[in-house]
């Protein structure tokens, strides 16, 4: 299953949540105000950096670069993709929940 | 693979026009097929023509337009959603003894029946939203 976050997690809760719910071996893709959840050095690092055994994470590049982030930036085991990632992504997931 | 997209944010509002537009691009520039898409809430106001924005900024409405000729795309605007916000066709703007229609080209206006029917026909089903 393929999960996308839009919000960061110094706005909401929804990434939290969203790890709390994601089944082992699921995909996470952090898109807009997301992506923050996926820096290493801030305050919400740690809980996410644990997660990343469980499922994996990526981050949307273009959504990095328009904050002024890049892909040096993130948790190591984080992935930057594009959007034919994010494509990817929707396709070898036969389900798909949108974190609003 | 067929894909369909829910949009219940406005434009200009966040990010999620360009989003669901992006991952669209992506998709169809990868052979995949956009089976319709919904645009609900908010999301309706993608669907008026008398939006002016900028000059130098995205036209989010016409780039909806403008893709939808060029891939036949379905656009479809829910009508409870559209009529709550003065969105009308000219069909709706006659029903409503309204004095015009705001309706962009390539839109139509329709039912969440067409949100179910897009969610049983494709392989997959995003929201973009706020």
């Amino acid at each position: 299953m393929l999960h996308t976050v839009n919000k960061s997690p110094f706005e909401s809760s929804s990434l939290k949540t969203c790890l709390s719910f994601a089944k082992s071996g699921s995909d996470v893709l952090l898109i807009e105000d997301g992506v923050y959840g996926g820096l290493s050095g801030s305050a919400h690092t740690s809980w996410v950096a644990e997660a990343l055994g469980d499922v994996r994470v990526y981050a949307l590049e273009p959504d990095l670069k328009a904050r002024g982030l890049s892909g040096d930036r993130l948790i190591p085991g984080i992935e930057a993709v594009g959007y034919d990632g994010f494509v990817e992504l929707a396709c070898a997931n036969d389900k798909i929940q949108n974190w609003l | 693979m067929k894909f369909s997209v829910m949009v219940s944010e406005g434009p200009y509002t966040h990010q999620a026009s360009d989003s669901a537009y992006q991952f669209i691009r992506a998709a169809l520039a990868a052979g995949h097929e956009i089976f319709r898409i919904f645009f609900y809430h908010d999301g309706v106001n993608n669907g008026t023509r008398l939006t002016t924005p900028p000059q130098d900024d995205r036209h989010i409405v016409n780039r909806w337009s403008e893709l939808a000729t060029e891939h036949e795309l379905d656009l479809v605007l829910c009508v409870a959603a559209a009529q709550r916000r003065g969105i009308v066709d000219p069909d709706e703007a006659k029903r409503n003894g309204k004095d015009g229609d705001n309706i962009a080209p390539g839109f139509r206006i329709s039912g969440l029946g067409q949100l179910i029917e897009a969610g049983i026909e494709s392989d997959r089903l995003l929201v973009f939203g706020d």
